[in-house]
């Protein structure tokens, strides 16, 4: 990526040493916790180059925004608030127009379409310096998958102007929930990360239970009763067909983590009232006892490295957080808060450790270093459980299920900082999400 | 046939207990009466007043026991109530049972049925251990996803934490 010297308007703490960049003047946003002013940007709507592509450059700029704005990084300017006129894309930018109303990134496009294929263009300016932030790029496709495309050009956004990967191409598989508490139906379904384009998976014969996405996000590892009895099985998504793992009778399996690899499934084993982890070649069905304690030892999810496994074990008296080798073998506590700590998740960017905390009867969605230290809570509610990293490992996905009689499940994101929490929107209740990785 | 294959009743009893949760008497508990269980599938002849009924274990015997928050031992009522169990089903040897351990919503996901499947095996091995053969039995953790009742305060969530023997079989043709 091109680095420009131009005046930074937002200068923020380097959380992230390594990663973070050092130098003054491009237009750059760190995302740490020390963003105090979300950094103003405006999307006019794209060209049509076409005739047929209006509504499309209108959709496709309003997505982009949509993905800008709900990181919370960014402000979008309303076009109401727009002095130039934007309707070429090769045309000189009126720069002075946009820094008027504090426009400091601005994002134009151009849509043309033939037949069923879209041919997107877009630039990214710095409005401060009045240059180019980066190449023109261009995007082709279908135009029923219009959204992805323009959830690549807001990645693209993104990642120039945080200097970070983005999020907006990706999936989410989740469980999608109807009915009371004590007749909840239960079905799998994915959809985009923001709530678009729902497909079902499975009908909601079975209690289905914690879908997760294979590192590359083509099959999903879920816990389903179908046998009457709790039991893993991997689904493929595009053909939807399904298998149930290898299973030893009377015994409960679930809890299913895909290794970074692919090749092994972590997972919770019930045998005679005792829950211990062990992890599976998904190919030739083996099985490894990785704990072997009477604890309840569940929930293991792996580092990115796939060299350990952070779970939950009561083997304390309460449920802790523990990391031990892949291969099993001594495990060292990482939680040592008021509470009781549970689904640890590794991020994607092997920094922290999310997990889900309850303590004196409410539950947190909150951070930690993978040594245990800075503990943070991101959320708090009468019962947020399940966490799940966005790609980027800047934003999280999770559960919060409402009280009472009438009480239901939805799906929730939260960024890092805890600053900015939304509701993703379902057609029906909605619980145990899984984020997929970027799409490719 | 006195035994049916283990495997076809284990998904006849999951299915009727995903298709009609109130077969085995949730709706009852709800409103605070005892369980009205029902005959399984109409193999059982009797009513709830004939003692080899399933009606009968489930109102008279009482076919679950409660558990304390995040425990799995068993108390003193829950010990009686399973002695009577484990009583009723050395005379009726015709029957064999899944027992359902089930945890209140106050924990995750995953923690619950780790604990449902505590909950169950303490109900299961103190049954054998009064003489009912393993074979008989079955467990299955339900964790938080089936409570039968649905308020969030401790009402509610005693009633949850719970152990539930469900019974399958009985006098088959």
């Amino acid at each position: 990526m091109k680095v420009l010297r131009i005046c930074l308007a937002l200068v923020c703490a380097l959380g992230f040493a390594a990663a973070a960049q050092a130098q003054q003047g491009p237009l750059r946003i760190t995302i740490e916790e020390g963003i105090i002013q979300p950094l103003p940007f405006a999307v006019p709507n794209f060209q049509a180059e076409t005739g047929d592509a209006g509504q499309l450059a209108v959709d496709l700029a309003r997505v982009v925004a949509a993905d800008l704005q709900g990181t919370g990084v960014f402000r979008e300017i309303p076009s109401s608030a727009f002095i130039a006129q934007y309707s070429d894309f090769n045309a000189p930018v009126s720069f002075p127009d946009w820094n008027a109303i504090n426009a400091q990134a601005l994002v134009t496009g151009a849509v043309s379409v033939s037949g069923n294929n879209v041919n997107v263009k877009f630039r990214v300016y710095d409005v401060v310096s009045g240059t180019n932030l980066g190449e023109g790029l261009q995007f082709s496709g279908t135009t029923d998958g219009w959204r992805r495309m323009a959830h690549k050009v807001a990645d693209e956004v993104y990642s120039r102007i945080t200097g970070e990967g983005g999020y907006f191409d990706s999936r989410v598989v989740y469980v999608s929930e109807t009915g009371p508490k004590d007749q909840r139906q239960k079905r799998l379904a994915i959809m985009d990360y923001d709530g678009f384009n729902v497909r079902y998976l499975t009908d909601s014969s079975s209690i289905v239970l914690a879908p997760r996405f294979s590192p590359s996000g083509d099959r999903v590892l879920y816990t389903s009763y179908e046998s009457g009895f709790p039991r893993i099985y991997v689904l493929d998504i595009g053909s939807v067909q399904r298998r149930a793992l290898q299973n030893t009778e009377g015994t409960m399996s679930f809890a299913p983590r895909f290794s970074p690899s692919g090749n092994t499934v972590v997972y919770s084993l019930s045998q005679g009232g005792n829950t211990d982890i062990y992890s599976m070649d998904i190919n030739l069905g083996q099985s490894v006892r990785l704990t072997n304690t009477p604890a309840i030892e569940t929930a293991p999810s792996y580092s990115p490295d796939g060299s350990q496994i952070v779970f939950e074990s009561d083997r304390s008296g309460s449920p802790q957080l523990y990391i031990m080798s892949a291969g099993g073998g001594e495990a060292r506590r990482i939680s040592f808060g008021d509470g009781r700590y549970g689904t640890p998740v590794w991020s994607p960017r092997g920094d922290l450790i999310a997990f889900t905390k309850q303590n004196a009867g409410r539950f947190h969605i909150g951070v930690m270093r993978t040594d245990g230290s800075e503990e943070r809570l991101l959320t708090a509610s009468f019962l947020d459980e399940g966490p799940t990293w966005a790609p980027n490992g800047r934003v999280i996905m999770f559960t919060r299920e409402t009280q009472g009689e009438g009480g239901a499940s939805s799906l929730y994101t939260v960024d890092i900082t805890g600053r900015v929490l939304r509701q993703v929107s379902t057609p029906e209740g909605g619980s145990d999400p899984s984020w997929s990785p970027l799409q490719r | 046939m006195k035994f049916l294959p283990m495997s076809f009743l284990v998904a006849a009893v999951a299915l009727a207990a995903c298709t009609n949760p109130n077969r085995f008497g949730d709706e009852g508990m709800g409103a605070g009466n005892p369980a009205v269980g029902q005959p399984l599938g109409g193999m059982v002849p009797g009513s709830a007043n004939d003692p080899r009924s399933a009606a009968y274990f489930n109102q008279t015997v009482g076919d679950r026991v409660l558990f304390n928050v995040d425990q799995s031992t068993l108390t003193d009522v829950g010990r009686a109530t399973l002695d009577g169990q484990a009583g009723w089903l050395m005379t009726n040897s015709d029957y064999q049972a899944v027992i359902e351990g089930h945890a209140d919503e106050q924990g995750t996901r995953e923690y619950n049925l780790a604990l449902g499947a505590r909950r169950a095996n303490a109900a299961q091995e103190y049954l054998v251990s009064r003489g009912v053969p393993a074979s008989r039995l079955r467990v299955v953790s339900y964790g938080k996803e089936r409570p039968i009742e649905i308020c969030s305060s401790e009402a509610c969530y005693a009633k949850n934490r719970r152990a539930v023997t469900v019974l399958a079989g009985g006098q088959t043709s």
